[in-house]
Parts: C-alpha cells; structure tokens; sequence
C-alpha cells in the first residue's frame, strides 16, 4: 500500500505539463472566480441570517436586523428550549423519528424482492410490469389522498403515525423498485448462474447473495427515503395534521399560528426541524450524490 | 415520546418480520406446486406484495380518483354531475389565476435551475479541488432542507416591518435592509403582485432548494466528457465558450433532459413552498396549494379530484417522454 501511494502523489504535475501546451487552459479567470463567490454567498445568507437570529433574544430578533449582531453580539438559548418545549418541537421531532423510520425500512425488503424477480427472472408480461413502474413515478402522489383518506376513515386508522407512513410505503414503492432494479441489472450474472449450478434456490441466492451485494443501492434508497419522509409535508398534514401526532414540518407550520411574528422561536423550530437531515446529508453526501448519478430521483 | 419511538421499533420489527415471514411462506408454497409451475409462478408472488401497495397506494386512487370527478358528494351520497367539477373549475377565476401561475412556474424554475446549475457545475469544474467541493457544498446544501424550513428561511430574507409615520424602525428581513440601507422605503415583498414579483420570489425559494441537485447531476457529466475531445478543439484552435458551447453541451444533452424533465415534474407538484409563506393570497396561488385547500378546507372531494386529474392529464406526456427517454438510456448502456 504505501509503495503505491507515493508515486500517486506526485503523478499530477508532470502529467499536466508533458501533455498539455497550456498547463491549465481552463483555469479559472476572474470572472469565474467572482460568479461563485456570489452564488455561494447568495445561497449561505439566508441560511446564516437564519441561523443567528435562532440565538437572539427575543426583544433584539424582532427589532433590529440580525446582521447588528456582529456589532451586538448578545445571544440566548432561550428560544430552543420554548421552540421544544412550549412549541411542541419537542414531541413533533420524536413523531417523525417514529414515522420515518418504519417509512424507510420497511419498503426495502419488499421492493428488493420484486427488483429481483425484474432482474434475475424471465417471466411473461416482465417489461410491461417493470415500465409501468417507470411511468407511474411521474403520477403525483396527491392522486391518493382523497380515497386514501376515506379508506383510514373506514378503517378507523385516520390521524394515526401508522397511517402517515403506511402511506409512505406506498408513494416510495415504485422509486425503490426502480434504484433497485437498475443496481442489479449491472451485478454480474454469472454469480446468479453459478449459485443456481450449485443448487441454491431464488430465495437463497437472494437472501445471501444479491441482498448484500445491493448495499450501496439500499444505502441510496434509504437516504432519499429518508429525507423525502422527514421533510414530507403534504402527506403529513393530510394523513395526520396539526395535534398529538404531527411531524417536525407540520410543527413548525404551526409555531406560526401559536407565537405571532416571534422570528427567533420560529427560526429556531426550524433549525430542530433540519438538523437531523443536514447531518445525515452531511455524513452520508458520498451515498447520496452516488445514487442521484444512479437515477435515484423521486419525481 | 419514549413510548411512539419503542412503538416504531416495534413497528419495524414487526413488519420486516412479516414481510420476511409472507415471502417465506409464498415461497414454500410455490416449491409444493410441480417443477415448472414453480419456475412459472414463482417471479408473480415476489413482485406481488410490492404491487399489492402500488395497487392500493396508486392504482386504486387513481381509478376512484377518475370516476368520482365526474361526480358531487350530497351528503353520503354521491350523484353524477359530468363534467360540471371540470367547467366550474375553469369558471373559477382563483383557479385560472392559479393555473396561470403553476404555468409561469413550469417555464421559470425549471430552465433557470439547469441553467444555473450548469453555469456553476462548468465554472466550479475549473477551480482547485478543495475550492470546487467547498463551493459545490454550499449549493448543495439546501437540498436536505425541507420546503417547509425554506420557506421560513426565506420568509425572513423578505420579512417587513411596516413603518410608522415619521419614525423609522429597523427592518428585520436583509432584503428590506439592504433597501433601507440604500435609503430606499421597506416593501412588503410578499404582497407585491405587480409583473408577478411575489410569484418570482417564490420561485427563488425552489431554486435555491433544486439548483443543487441539477449541479451535482451535471457536474458528474462535465467530468464524463472525455478529455480528448475537448484536446482536440484546443488544438483546432477553439476558444472556450465555442468549446462550451459545441463539445460540452451536446455530449451531456442526455442529463440536461433528464435534469429539466425531473424538475419540471417538481414543479408541477409544488405545494409546501406557497402553503408556508402566503398561503396562495396575494395572486400567488398555484394548482397543488388550490387542490390542497379543496380537498381539506372545502370538503369538496369531486372538484379536488376533477383538479388531480387535469393534473394527470398534463403530466402524462412528460411520462410518455420519461419511459421513452428512460428505453433509450437503456439501449446506449
């Protein structure tokens, strides 16, 4: 390893300069330069003025701007504790905990099972099934609400976390099908076809062979899922709306109606709103870039 | 709390299991059944419980969905109506506003985001590559927000304190700011519906929340473009916005499509960015915000379908585009 790791180094500069005339011919000019230091400061600053004004107290963040901080700085932590606790933030952030988890794992196993049968097994009728999967990614999920919520009512299950993310299930089967299916379409068929020469059966060559080898696939999967149900709030405000059960989003929707104008409790909700997705976002940016290049894209 | 987490768990556990316990089972049941029937129907009963949540999560509101716009609910009862959710919808002048505006959406955000996104994919491609992941991070960012936290976000960069007469209070939203600070007077931002200013800067918020995923996905396809063809544009003396525009462009033309069309399905379905900041007042109402507020306020089921399925409708050319797109990106692999 460390023989290799030398050479690697140095590699860069003199391959540039025995191939290139120009060292660098797209190098970045000034104009280049300027661009994206706007747009990366366009893109911070509502986040950052955000951020700041979820410390302030409450008699600076509604009276003067939070860019005086620099020159005032006087900050609290004040306004997390209400946003938890007298906001209810606090109860709605273990609500989704509670609704995004079954939403994320549950579908994996189910939909590995069909991409397998896509992939792995010849049967009549397999293009027609899979492509119709394709299509029906474009069909907005809000088609459902309407019967779905009228099916909970009749089943008396309207309101309750298990709705929102049965629900979940539902709207993200095709998706996880298709990432799925796409992955092992590039796994090597002759491992399938050794272990069928080997007498292992569909069902054990799935459980043991192609399961493991989709890691990186059920990894992308899980994390779009991931976010698309925390962040969900539609499905949520349909499905359980404001009360008891209602997620983060739906939390902080209502921090609106219950404390005024108060830019620094509702900036704070907002912050325990994302810190659990721009963590798993931060952590996980590799599996979640590689698997928007595989298609991994809700529509 | 601690009890709803536990209950999650146990949810999972639960359902995994019989999941595990369901594929078992129909498994053994195909392996009862003679040689070839097994082969034959053993792919059905693995895709069958995933069709099964297709079927009731989508297929089976679909169809509802369909019939009942033709109808009015009277109480417990239903009564056929034809098409008269479609015409007094289109009678609406709220609703033909709204379409109006999910329209404008539909021709903004998504060019503007493949634009944007490539213009920053492109340039960040020639910084050093601490500088180009730094800036790339940043974009990217916002997309682990959620719509409704970017909404608040934004909210605030608009935010208006109104201005007593003669005194001058401190604005609080950095847009006001920097206008005050100019010495110009505070705008309500939001309430701005001259040349559908407040529309705009509702799409800002969409864009600021997309552009990243259209630069990651372009970005991947800059550095695809093999280098010896733009070597030898170099070499036959092309400069670099002809190299751009004639070697780059038509070589990721695929995932430009593919980045356009995705977000273009986005858009059509957009709902949290208005809900959470005007709510559709002030001629910002868009088509998903009009269905929601039929749907849940109103009550009224068979318009609120009537306006899913006119939704549907448009949306299904885009889907015959997207298998199509999607059996010709299968036939180059």
């Amino acid at each position: 390893m460390s023989t290799t790791q030398v050479p690697a180094t140095t590699t860069k500069a003199p391959k540039k300069a025995a191939t290139h005339v120009d060292p660098n011919p797209a190098k970045a000019g000034w104009f280049t330069k300027v661009f994206l230091v706007v747009v990366c400061a366009l893109w911070m600053i509502p986040i950052v003025g955000a951020f700041i004004t979820s410390f302030r107290p409450e008699s600076d963040a509604n009276s003067t701007g939070w860019w005086r901080v620099f020159t005032n700085p006087n900050l609290t932590l004040g306004n997390y504790r209400s946003a938890w606790v007298d906001g209810n933030m606090g109860t709605s952030f273990f609500n989704s905990i509670a609704i995004t988890v079954p939403a994320v794992f549950i579908p994996i196993l189910i939909a590995s099972f069909a991409a397998y049968a896509f992939t792995f097994m010849d049967f009549p009728g397999r293009d027609v099934l899979f492509l119709t999967i394709v299509g029906l990614l474009v069909i907005p999920n809000y088609v459902a609400f309407g019967p779905v919520l009228n099916l909970y009512r009749d089943l008396g299950i309207g309101g309750t976390i298990p709705a929102v993310w049965l629900a979940h299930i539902g709207f993200g089967m095709s998706l996880a099908i298709y990432i799925l299916r796409n992955y092992m379409a590039t796994l090597p068929k002759t491992v399938i076809e050794s272990a069928k020469i080997d007498g292992a059966s569909h069902f054990q060559t799935f459980f043991r062979l192609i399961l493991p080898m989709s890691v990186p696939a059920l990894a992308a999967f899980a994390i779009f899922q991931f976010l698309w149900v925390w962040n969900d709030l539609f499905v949520a405000l349909v499905f359980v709306g404001p009360g008891d059960n209602a997620p983060v989003t739906v939390g902080v929707q209502n921090l609106v109606s219950q404390q005024g104008g108060n830019w620094n409790y509702l900036m704070a909700g907002s912050f325990i709103s994302l810190v659990v997705p721009v963590a798993i976002f931060l952590g996980l940016q590799r599996f979640f870039v590689r698997g928007m290049t595989a298609g991994a894209v809700k529509g | 709390m601690l009890l709803k987490l536990l209950s999650a768990l146990m949810y999972v556990g639960i359902g995994v299991a019989s999941a595990i316990a369901v594929y078992w089972i129909l498994n053994k049941i195909a392996e009862l059944l003679p040689g070839k029937v097994e082969e034959r129907i053993k792919p059905f009963l693995y895709i069958l419980p995933a069709y099964l949540a297709i079927a009731v999560y989508l297929l089976y509101p679909t169809l509802v969905t369909i019939f009942r716009s033709f109808q009015h609910q009277q109480g417990a009862t239903w009564e056929n109506v034809g098409l008269q959710n479609y015409s007094d919808l289109l009678a609406t002048s709220a609703f033909r506003s709204a379409m109006f505006n999910t329209l404008l959406w539909l021709i903004i955000v998504p060019a503007c985001t493949v634009a944007l996104g490539l213009a920053v994919a492109t340039l960040a491609d020639r910084l050093s590559a601490r500088s180009e992941n730094l800036a790339k991070s940043v974009i990217f960012l916002p997309m682990a927000v959620s719509l409704v936290g970017a909404g608040k976000v934004w909210n605030f960069v608009y935010a208006y304190v109104p201005t007593q007469a003669g005194t001058k209070s401190d604005q609080i939203g950095i847009l006001n700011g920097i206008k005050t600070g100019l010495g110009g007077e505070p705008t309500a931002w939001l309430n701005v519906s001259t040349l559908h200013l407040n529309s705009l800067l509702l799409m800002v918020i969409l864009l600021w929340s997309q552009v990243g995923f259209s630069m990651v996905l372009l970005s991947a396809a800059v550095k695809g473009v093999p280098a010896d063809t733009l070597e030898a544009a170099r070499i036959d003396g092309a400069n670099e916005r002809q190299i751009f525009g004639r070697v780059i462009v038509p070589q990721i033309r695929g995932t430009m499509i593919t980045v356009f069309v995705t977000v273009l399905i986005t858009v059509m379905k957009i709902f949290d960015v208005v809900y959470v900041t005007t709510g559709g007042q002030f001629n910002t109402n868009i088509v998903g915000n009009y269905f929601f507020s039929t749907l849940y306020k109103s009550n009224d089921y068979g318009k609120a379908y009537a306006i899913v399925v006119m939704t549907i409708i448009a949306i299904i050319p885009v889907m015959i585009f997207q298998v199509r797109h999607f059996r010709a990106e299968e036939a180059n692999a």
